[in-house]
């Protein structure tokens, strides 16, 4: 028995985490493929709903698939705790030894792969039914890109604190839409000013940064109100 | 000399109950600490207390005379915990669940295929946690004991869902563990047949 207290690396426990979430997606792929489907049927539904007509799909396009893409990140967080809290296996990673804002990461990253990634990559599939120019495509999915990853943290945050409470979904919603709401603004307003020909270097920046600014305080905030909701 | 572990003036409230008020107890290598009480009585909240999970309203833990709080994480690597609810994920595989724990603490020497056997779980080895039994669950639990390198065994009800064999394999695995200069906290009910220095908490 070694008296030396080291633990485990935090990249491989990092990656640890990160695995073992990405194989029970891959187990459950329902969980996976209900945001998604909910992104590509809100998306398509609008251009049948507001008519044919090429000039209101391409000025309503950014917004709808910016908005839709929110709302189906906010589907995929409710159960980003849950079950771990549920089968006890948060209790194990809070007494692990391993530094919980490096768990709490990897669960992020793990949920961003299966959430906001797939989003990004179904997401021309969806513009094509707004008309939308593969120029101006290219710049939503940068944008989508970025966009999600402050979401998967950000939310992270939210669906930490509502971990113990039941039915709390409501209130995750409250909690992470306020500090969304400018990767909204600035992700819909991006993709608009490319296809009217603007400069869009600003709200790529901005974004960029806000995800920095959100990778490096979400695991820590996220770390802490785990350890307040599982009490 | 000062303890290992101990424990001076422990208080516990949940909500507005007090559970226990002014808990002391001193564990050294080599001892179990045996909770003991009724349903209800706090052994289960004293031991998520123990592990850091919970709060304590007064009252400090040292292990090698520091205090846990402050060394949380140190604190966390040398101990494991067995709870009620086993923490493993029931859509993965026996094998893959305990995986995953092991890269998240020191691995002891013990060789994977060797522990299975003696729990007698290894033919379970590939199928999904989901469906096991419950006492092969707790097994599996077990399992994830023998596979750390922790030196204080946190052990909540071990031997619930257990058949008797089981019951008396956890009792060889603790008296083995605390041969080794390892140390133990059980909550149980049952009796408890382990050759060590064994103390006893009313709660």
């Amino acid at each position: 028995m070694s008296e030396q207290h080291e633990s485990p690396g935090l990249l491989a426990a990092l990656m640890a985490v990160a695995r073992r979430d990405l194989l029970l997606a891959w187990k459950r792929p329902g969980d996976v493929l209900n945001p998604l489907f909910f992104f590509a049927m809100v998306a398509t539904l609008f251009p049948l709903a507001v008519g044919p007509s090429n000039e209101q799909l391409e000025f309503s396009g950014p917004g709808v698939l910016w908005a839709a893409a929110l709302l189906a990140m906010l589907l995929s967080l409710n159960s980003l705790f849950i079950s771990d809290y549920e089968d006890g296996s948060l209790d194990q990673m809070l007494v692990s030894p391993v530094a919980l804002p490096v768990i709490a990461l990897g669960k992020s990253l793990a949920h961003w792969m299966t959430s906001g990634l797939p989003l990004v990559l179904v997401s021309p599939v969806v513009a094509v039914t707004f008309r939308m120019p593969p120029e101006v495509m290219g710049y939503m999915m940068v944008t989508l890109l970025l966009g999600t990853i402050s979401l998967s943290l950000l939310g992270s945050i939210g669906a930490a604190l509502t971990v113990g409470l039941h039915r709390g979904t409501a209130l995750l919603s409250l909690l992470v839409l306020p500090m969304a709401m400018p990767v909204l603004i600035f992700g819909a307003r991006t993709v608009s000013l490319v296809a009217s020909g603007d400069g869009v270097a600003g709200g790529l920046y901005f974004l960029a940064a806000y995800a920095v600014l959100i990778i490096s305080i979400a695991p820590f905030a996220t770390a802490a109100a785990l350890r307040i909701s599982n009490e | 000399m000062t303890a290992k572990l101990s424990a001076s003036d422990l208080t516990l409230f949940r909500g507005e109950r007090c559970l226990f008020k002014n808990l002391d107890f001193a564990l050294n290598p080599g001892e179990l600490l045996l909770l003991e009480g009724q349903n209800g009585s706090g052994k289960t909240s004293l031991m998520r207390a123990l592990a850091g999970l919970l709060e304590f309203e007064s009252g400090e833990i040292l292990w090698n005379g520091k205090s846990v709080r402050e060394h949380r994480q140190e604190f966390h690597g040398t101990l494991v915990w067995t709870a009620h609810r086993t923490g493993l994920k029931s859509d993965l595989t026996l094998v893959e669940n305990l995986e995953f724990e092991s890269r998240l603490r020191l691995r002891s020497r013990a060789e994977f295929d060797d522990v299975l056997e003696r729990l007698g779980i290894k033919r379970l080895k590939r199928l999904p946690v989901r469906s096991l039994s419950a006492g092969q669950q707790r097994r599996v639990a077990l399992a994830r004991m023998l596979l750390s390198d922790a030196t204080l065994w946190l052990m909540d009800e071990p031997v619930t869902n257990l058949d008797r064999d089981g019951r008396k394999l956890v009792m060889d695995l603790v008296s083995e563990h605390l041969g080794r200069g390892g140390m133990c906290i059980m909550a149980a009910h049952q009796d408890i047949d382990v050759k060590g220095t064994v103390q006893r908490v009313m709660l």
